[in-house]
C-alpha cells in the first residue's frame, strides 16, 4: 500500500493544491481519481462527514480540507517551506486564503452558474472582491514574501481555472486594465516552474465547464 | 500603548475565544469593547474588508480572523500552555473540527433557528451530525486538548455556552445527555473550570439577547 495517497479529480483545483504541496516537498504519492457522481466506499470512509474530495491518506490516516492537507504536509514532510516562519507573516497567509475561500469562491461560483439579477449582483460583488485582492498585491510579487506560498496557491483557481471558465461562459470580468496588479500576480504564478509543470490539461477543463454552462442553460430553458 | 489590544463585544462568541487564549497564556491585553451599530475608526482601520470583531492588535500589527488569532497567540507565546498539538496529524484534526463547528454547526443552527419545514429538518439533523462526532471525537478524554483545555475546547466553548444560550432562548432541545453523553460530560467539566468561569459571560445575560434577536427576525419574517 502506498504510503501517502490522494483522492482527488484531476482538474479541480482543489485537488492540485494538495499536488502542489507534495511536489514542492518531493513526496511520492498514488493519485486515486474520483468519481464525484459515484463516490467510492474509500472516500466515504475517509471523509464520513463532508463526502469530498481532496483527501489525503498518510500511513493509514484521512486528513481533509485542502488547506489543512496543505499546512499538514508543510508540518510533515521537509524540503521548501510553504507557510513562512514568522507567525505575523503566518497569519497574513491564512488570512488571504481564507478570505479565497470563504468570500470569493463563493461570490464567484454565483458569477458563473447564478440566474438572472443574482449574477448580476454577484458580478459587482466579484468585482469588489478582486479589487481588494488588486490592492493588496500592489508592489508585491507574491502575497508573503518573494516566493510562491501558502496564500497563493489557496487562490490557485483565479489564476489558470479563471480565464478558461471565463472562455467557457463567454464572461470576462477580470482584465488587465481593472485589475493590473493582480493580473501581474496571476502571471508570476502561472510562470513558476512549479506550477507550470503541473497543471491539468487546458481543453479538459475546458470541455468540462462548457458542458456544465449548457446543462445550466438548458436546465433553465423554456420548454 | 498596550503591546496587546483586543476589540471584541460583551456577547461575542469569537472575541471570547482570543480572550481565553490570552487569559491561560497569561498574557496581559486591554479589551476595547464595540458597538455593533457605531463601530469604532480604529476597528475599521484594523479591519478594514470585514469590519468585524474580534481584533488582535499587537505591537500595532492587527489580526483578523479568531481561529487565525488563536493560532497566531499560539505561535507567539509558545512556552506557557500550548493550545494545538505538537503531533502534525493532530493539529490537522484540530483545524477540521474548529472548521466543522464554525462552519457546518453554525450554519445548520441558523437553519434550526430561522429555516422553514424542509430546511428546519435538515438544520436539525445537521446538528446532530456535528453533535455526534464531537461527541465521538471526545472518546475518555476530559478536553477535546487531552488533560488540559486547548485549541477545539476554545472553539468548542461556542456549542458549550452559546448553542446552550440559543436552545433555550428558541425553544429546542437537540444536545441532550442521554443522546451525546461524552459531549455533556465535557460541557459540564468546561463550564465549571474557574478560568472559563472567570471569562466567558454569564448564560443568564445571552438567553434574554438570542430571546429578542429571534423574536425580532420572526417579526420582520411575518411582515
Amino acid at each position: 500500500m502506498a504510503e501517502v495517497k490522494l483522492l482527488g479529480v484531476s482538474l479541480s483545483p482543489f485537488s492540485r493544491r494538495v499536488e502542489w504541496a507534495l511536489k514542492i516537498k518531493g513526496v511520492e504519492y498514488e493519485f486515486v481519481e474520483q468519481d464525484l457522481q459515484n463516490k467510492s466506499s474509500l472516500l466515504l470512509e475517509s471523509n464520513p462527514i463532508h463526502k469530498k474530495i481532496p483527501v489525503l491518506i498518510h500511513n493509514g490516516k484521512p486528513i481533509c480540507e485542502s488547506m489543512i492537507i496543505v499546512e499538514y504536509i508543510d508540518e510533515t514532510f521537509e524540503g521548501p517551506s510553504i507557510l513562512p516562519k514568522d507567525p505575523y507573516d503566518r497569519a497574513i497567509a491564512r488570512f488571504w486564503a481564507k478570505f479565497f475561500d470563504e468570500k470569493c469562491l463563493p461570490v464567484l461560483g454565483k458569477t458563473w452558474f447564478g440566474q438572472g439579477e443574482e449574477s448580476e449582483k454577484a458580478k459587482e460583488e466579484a468585482s469588489e472582491l478582486i479589487k481588494i485582492l488588486d490592492n493588496e498585491l500592489k508592489d508585491k510579487k507574491f502575497f508573503v514574501g518573494d516566493k510562491i506560498g501558502f496564500a497563493d496557491m489557496a487562490a490557485n483557481l483565479v489564476t489558470y481555472w479563471l480565464g478558461i471558465i471565463e472562455e467557457a461562459s463567454g464572461n470576462v470580468l477580470v482584465t488587465s486594465e481593472k485589475f493590473p496588479n493582480f493580473c501581474a500576480w496571476k502571471d508570476n504564478y502561472s510562470n513558476c516552474s512549479q506550477v507550470k509543470e503541473h497543471l491539468p490539461p487546458r481543453d479538459a477543463i475546458l470541455a468540462h465547464f462548457k458542458a456544465r454552462f449548457q446543462a445550466a442553460a438548458d436546465a433553465t430553458a423554456p420548454k | 500603548m498596550a503591546e496587546v489590544k483586543v476589540y471584541g463585544i460583551f456577547a461575542g462568541p469569537f472575541n471570547r475565544r482570543v480572550e481565553l487564549a490570552l487569559k491561560l497564556k497569561g498574557v496581559e491585553y486591554e479589551y476595547i469593547e464595540e458597538d455593533r451599530s457605531n463601530k469604532s475608526a480604529e476597528l475599521v482601520k484594523y479591519n478594514p474588508i470585514y469590519k468585524q470583531v474580534p481584533v488582535l492588535v499587537h505591537n500595532g500589527k492587527p489580526i483578523c480572523e479568531s481561529l487565525i488569532i488563536l493560532e497566531y497567540i499560539d505561535e507567539t507565546w509558545q512556552a506557557i500552555a500550548p493550545l494545538l498539538p505538537k503531533d502534525p496529524y493532530q493539529r490537522a484534526m484540530a483545524h477540521f473540527l474548529a472548521r466543522l463547528i464554525d462552519e457546518k454547526f453554525v450554519m445548520a443552527k441558523y437553519k434550526v433557528c430561522y429555516g422553514k419545514g424542509e430546511e428546519k429538518e435538515k438544520g436539525r439533523g445537521e446538528t446532530c451530525e456535528v453533535l455526534k462526532y464531537l461527541d465521538n471525537e471526545l472518546q475518555d478524554k476530559i478536553f477535546f486538548g487531552g488533560d488540559n483545555i486547548g485549541f477545539v475546547d476554545i472553539v468548542a466553548s461556542y456549542v458549550a455556552l452559546w448553542f446552550g444560550a440559543i436552545q433555550e432562548a428558541i425553544g429546542v432541545e437537540l444536545l441532550t445527555k442521554q443522546k451525546f453523553p461524552k459531549l455533556s460530560k465535557w460541557i459540564d467539566e468546561f463550564l465549571s473550570c474557574r478560568i472559563i468561569m472567570e471569562n466567558l459571560p454569564p448564560r443568564e445575560t445571552l438567553v434574554p439577547l438570542y430571546k429578542a434577536q429571534f423574536e425580532a427576525a420572526t417579526q420582520k419574517a411575518s411582515s
